[in-house]
This record gives C-alpha cells, structure tokens and sequence, in this order.
C-alpha cells in the first residue's frame, strides 16, 4: 500500500478555525483601544497576529501529519523518566567546561569596565537565586511563587540591620541566611503537611504579605521610598575615596591607586566565592541521602512515606536550604543597589527566577547557571524588546513545560559500577 | 447597631458575592482535574477589558437604555471571555495531562504572564474605567446617620445571585452537569461509560471563565476602574474564598466569598484599609494550616 499524500485539506481546516478562534479572542482587546471613555480602532494589529495565528497552525498542522512530525509527537509523549542515568566509565564531553569558565571567572574583572561588571553581578545574584529554587523546585519539586520574600528578607535585613542595629555587611551575610531559613520553616512547616499545589498558593500570599507590609509600614521601612544601605567594607576598610570618621580607606591601606569600581569589584569576589561555595554543597548535598530523599519525594510522595521517610522534615530541608541561599543573595542584591524598595520584590521577580528553574532544567546545576545569565544579561542587551520581556518569559514558561518538562538540560548523574566479588 | 458596621456589611456582601463568582472557577476546576487554575484571575482582567469594550462599542452604536445595554454587554463579555478559557485549557493544560505534575501549574503562571503583558502592550499600562451608568442609591436613616446602598449595589447583588442561581440548575438539572459531576467524581469510571472527558474539563473552563465574566462586569460597574495588574489580587482572594468554602464544592464557593468580603469589608472599617490584602492573604494561610478542607469541603485523602 503506498503511503498516502500528504493531505492539505485537514491543515487548511485547522487553520481557518484557528484564526477564526483568534479573531474573536484578539479582536477586542487588540483592535479596540479604551481611551478614556471612549475608543479607537486598530484594526490592522488584529489582522497581523490573526495571520501569524492562522499560518503558525498551518504550518504545525501540516508538520504533525507528516511523517517525521508523528516521529516527534511520540518521543515528545515519551521520556518521562526523571534522572538520566549514564555508564559508570562515563566521562562527559564538557569536563573541560567548568575550568574554563572558572578561569574567565577569575580574569573577567581585569578588563571588565563598571557597566559590565554591574551586569554581571546582577547575573551571578540571579544564579544564586536559581541555584537555591532549584532546590526547592527542581530537587524537591515543591512549587515556590513566594520565594522573592526570602530575597526581600536579606535584601531588608541589611538595611534594616544597618538602620536600627548598626550591622554591616559581614554580620548580616550570615544572619540573613539563618533568618530567610526561619522564615522558610515557620511558613513551611505546618504548610508541606498538605497537598503540594496548596504550597504554591500560599507561597504566593506570603510573597504579597511581605511586600505589602513593606510597602506599608512607612515609620519602619521607609515604605515606597525605601531605605539606603551601607557600602560593603573589608576587614572595616572602606572602598570610598575617602574613609568616614577619620578611618583608612582600603585603596590607601594597601597602597594601590584609587579606583571607583573597587566596592563592586569586593562584592564581586565575594558573590563568585559564595556562589562556588553554594555550588560546592549542593553538589555534596545531592550525592548524600537527604538529596536522594527529595528527589525521591518529588518522583513518588506515597511511595516514599511508605518506607519510612518522614516527608515534612524532607521537604522542610529543602525549602529552608532554599530560602536561605535567597537570604543570602538579597544581602548582595542590597549592598550591590546601595538602596532598597519593595518595587524589586514584585511577584514578576518569583516568576523570573522561576523561569530560570525552568527553562535550565528542573535540578540541573549547570542549566540553571547558563539560563540565569541568559534570562538576566540578554535584556541587557536588547532593551528595545523590554516591554516584551514579561510575554516572552510566558511563552517560554508554556512552550517548555509542552516541550520539555524537565528543562533544557535533563539531570545525569553516573550509575555505579558493581564490584567484582560482591554479591549483587 | 453601628452605622459603619451596617454600612461595610452591605459592602462586603457585595463585595463578597463577586468573589463568590469567581471562587467558583477556582473550585470547579480544582474539582474536576485537581489543579489551581492560576490563569483565573487574569481572566477575570480580561473580562473588565472587555465589558469596557463592550459598553463604550454599544453605546457608540447609540444604544442609550441601561438594561440593552448591559444585557448585551453581559452577553459579548461572556461568549469572548468564555472563549478565553477554552483556549487557555486547550493550550496550556490539555497537552500537560499526562506530565509532571508541576508541569501544569508552571504553564498557567506562564499564561497569566502572557495575559498581562499582552493586555499591558495593547491597551497600555494606565487605569481604564467607565462611567457610572446607574445612579442614585437608597437611604435608610439609621440613628443619626445614614445607610446608603447604591442601585448599583444592589443590581450587583442580584445578578451575583441569579448567576449562582443559573449555574446550580445547570450543574444540578442539565446532561452537561450530570456529566461534569461524574467526571468529577471519578474520570477514568465517567470515561468509561462514554463521557467524552476532555470535553467535559474544555466545558468547566469556560463555565469558570463565564461567571468570572459575570464578575468582570460586576466589579467595573461597581468602582468603574481597573488595569492589567487588578487579576493578580482579586485571583488570590477568589482562591481563598474558595479554600475557606472548601475547595472542589460550589455553595462552599459562594459561602467563602461571602465571608472573605464581609470579613474584610468589617476590617478595613474598623481597623485600616492599608492592610486589607494583608489581612486576607494572612486569612488564607491561617485557613490553609488549620482548616486546609475548608468548611463545607472534606478532607483529603491520597489514594494509591
């Protein structure tokens, strides 16, 4: 029997519909324009996204009855295994990777002018911040809208801590950590007893709550205005041109040239070796049973308490761990702004690192560092798409959970090679 | 009895009934899949847009009679609104039914992502509203003062009611609500006995859509103003409406949106308004750890 011709007539349909569907759906919104109390048209707008709508279904319909796309539409349905498991004697192909981009890490900051440099912590504040969701959304697979109230905990505790304590940076690094961890517990503890999708929306109210308080306790945090927040210091060294209250600034005590960019060059440094420490212990953490523990919960819940693990404490680990390393990088986010305001804790700001979980792939490491910087550096650079962005990262966020649920780069991990003389 | 008390009770009953009508989205789906519809509540942005639209298009027609004119209002709003849902379920749930179990959730934030930037770009970021199309209001005198209900107050109230009113028959008396309480009791068992389920989930998104259209009206005619941004908030109060009611059951919906607008109706008369959303996301955390089934729903039990 020959194979049947490729049939147009069933793409046709699908795509008329569609764009009849988009007509009704676009039409009002994007056509008829409020203005005031009245309107105006914008008729040709309509006809531009009904036609992207009716050809891009054109197209997907004609690719879905081919052949190759019925190939697709399987192995798309398939893969459902979490982990990747490789050969014991496997060595990847990007082992040669991570030194290098260590490397760069270390000579970048010689040549880098202070935009770039600005740039790039704030890529390394988001990797912080994706490195700990992924904890609690791709290890532990509980979903956190809520996390920036982690990061606006250290972000404000720095400022708040200065303000009516007289702390610095070096005593809140630590204490921002432990205070976003308590925070995680007291919210988490009675809430990971229940259904998981319950987690989320309570997330998502403690995010507003502690935005919302923010913003409102104007005697205490300053509200909208927010609250200014002291320059990083070393060792009580100064990175300004000249040192309050008489003291030695840093570029003097060492005798070097004075040098505008050093306080973002500190917190630079800093922020690399916290971001490698924090990569250290998840790749520890991950290897150890807790690690085995949460991935274990994310894939089977029933089947894990039914031999023995105790989930909230599981869960618990993870989501505290989480909003510790949120805690810590609020304090860097702080101290690198100089300046705080509840307008940089906004949901949008969840759903953005959320969007780095997700598109590095659920658990992976090095996705979520490569996605951190591509999600945070390239608005940097085509900031004439900015009023785009929010839309992009949805269409990212529902194109990746159709295409690959587990993210860019799947979770691999090697499998161990049985000894000879053990018995199996 | 207190003016102000009697005052913010009408208040809140209004109030109340419209997150009543949207809980009731959050609950129908919650109930028939098991899954938080984050997208609702961008949905029922959609739906202010478009009753904005819908008016000032029908007035610029030169329809001037305010029952026309909101009747047609409410029946455009509905049908495109409606629309909206199916699309969001055909697009961003469907294809996830067999996935991950976050997988779903991740796609409807991305929705709701979608929605609000897509109404930001078109319609631009400032507030849009409508004119007060109902004017005057009763008085009762109370003690020295004055208890004010606005006919707007009261037409709001009313269509609340014969909305819950329309869908209780439609679930209670129709074959598509027989259908839908199957699939909701058991869908592999409904789809076995021929129920076509993924039209019966297709259904309940754009039943859920329709009454947060209902809402979307309701609430524009009431403060006349709205943004993109107003889904976000009302969305999370709907769902604690719908959790306190206790989530998957529809008069526990309505019961829920009732007490969450009065209670805070009463809180932003005696204590401040500045934390009113703080007072309710604060409700709905305290709700979720003591009471997690709500108060007509029950508990949960995980089968194998």
């Amino acid at each position: 029997m020959a194979e049947p011709s490729l049939d147009i007539r069933q793409p046709l349909l699908d795509s008329l519909l569609a764009g009849l569907i988009a007509l009704v759906v676009f039409g009002p919104i994007v056509g008829v324009v409020l203005d005031g109390y009245s309107f105006h048209l914008e008729s040709s707008r309509v006809a531009w996204i009904v036609g992207a709508v009716m050809l891009g279904r054109f197209l997907l319909s004609l690719f879905l009855h081919s052949a190759g796309g019925r190939g697709w539409l399987q192995r798309l349905e398939g893969g459902g295994a979490g982990v990747q498991v490789l050969p014991p004697e496997h060595r990847s192909h990007l082992r040669w990777l991570l030194p290098l981009v260590l490397l760069a890490a270390v000579v970048f900051p010689f040549f880098a002018g202070k935009y770039l440099l600005t740039v790039v912590i704030l890529g390394l504040i988001y990797v912080l911040l994706g490195l700990g969701l992924n904890i609690v959304v791709g290890l532990a697979g509980l979903l956190d809208l809520g996390y920036v109230a982690f990061y606006a905990i250290g972000a404000y505790g720095l400022a708040l801590g200065y303000e009516y304590l007289g702390l610095g940076f070096w005593s809140v690094l630590p204490l921002a950590a432990l205070m976003a961890a308590l925070a995680g517990a007291l919210l988490g503890f009675p809430v990971l007893r229940m259904h998981g999708d319950y987690l989320a929306i309570v997330t998502l109210g403690f995010g507003e709550i502690i935005r919302l308080v923010l913003n409102n306790w104007l005697s205490f945090t300053g509200g909208p205005n927010g609250m200014s927040v002291p320059a990083p210091t070393f060792l009580g060294l100064e990175f300004g041109r000249r040192a309050r209250d008489g003291g030695v600034p840093f570029h003097e005590f060492f005798g070097i040239a004075y040098n505008p960019n050093l306080k973002f060059l500190f917190i630079y440094v800093v922020l690399l070796l916290t971001v490698l420490l924090v990569l250290y212990v998840k790749g520890r953490l991950v290897r150890m049973p807790i690690g085995r523990a949460w991935e274990a919960l994310r894939e089977d819940e029933i089947a894990c308490r039914a031999m023995g693990l105790n989930h909230v404490l599981v869960k618990l680990s993870a989501f505290m761990l989480g909003a510790s390393t949120a805690g810590l990088a609020g304090v860097f986010f702080a101290s690198y702004q100089g300046f705080v305001n509840p307008t940089s804790f906004t949901f949008f700001e969840s759903a953005l690192i959320l969007a780095i979980v997700v598109l590095g792939g659920m658990g992976s490491t090095l996705g979520v560092v490569l996605a951190a910087f591509m999600l945070t550096v390239a608005p940097e650079l085509l900031r004439s798409f900015a009023d785009y962005r929010v839309l992009l990262f949805g269409m990212l966020m529902v194109l990746m959970m159709i295409w690959r649920p587990r993210g860019l780069i799947r979770i691999s991990r090697r499998g161990f090679a049985r000894r000879p003389g053990v018995a199996p | 009895m207190d003016g102000i008390f009697l005052q913010q009770m009408v208040n809140g009953l209004t109030l109340g009934s419209v997150y009543g009508l949207i809980a009731i989205g959050y609950t129908m789906v919650y109930g028939i899949i098991g899954m938080i519809n984050f997208a609702h509540g961008e949905v029922y942005m959609i739906s202010a847009y478009l009753s904005a639209i819908g008016l000032a298009l029908l007035a610029s027609f030169g329809l001037e009679s305010f029952p026309l004119l909101i009747f047609g209002t409410l029946l455009f709003t509905v049908c495109v609104t409606g629309l909206y849902g199916w699309v969001i379920e055909r697009i961003a749930y469907r294809p996830l039914r067999n996935s991950t179990r976050l997988a779903p959730l991740i796609s409807a934030i991305g929705i709701s992502l979608i929605l609000q930037n897509y109404v930001q770009i078109s319609q631009g970021a400032r507030q849009q509203g409508i004119p007060t199309l109902l004017d005057g209001a009763f008085r009762l005198p109370i003690g020295e003062g004055f208890l004010q209900i606005s006919y707007t107050k009261v037409f709001i109230l009313v269509a609340a009611f014969a909305g819950m009113a329309a869908l209780t028959w439609v679930i209670r008396c129709t074959r598509l609500g027989r259908m839908c309480r199957a699939t909701q009791q058991d869908r592999k068992m409904a789809q076995i006995l021929g129920i076509d389920t993924d039209r019966v989930i297709s259904w309940v998104f754009v039943i859920g859509a329709a009454m947060a259209a209902l809402a979307g009206l309701l609430i524009t005619l009431n403060y006349g103003t709205f943004d993109f941004y107003a889904g976000f908030v009302i969305g999370i109060k709907a769902f604690t409406a719908a959790v306190l009611g206790g989530i998957g059951s529809l008069p526990g919906a309505m019961l829920g949106g009732l007490i969450l607008g009065v209670a805070e109706a009463q809180f932003s008369g005696i204590v401040n308004t500045d934390y009113k959303d703080v007072f309710s996301f604060s409700l709905l955390v305290l709700i979720l750890i003591f009471r997690p089934q709500g108060l007509l729903g029950r508990p949960q039990v995980a089968k194998v």
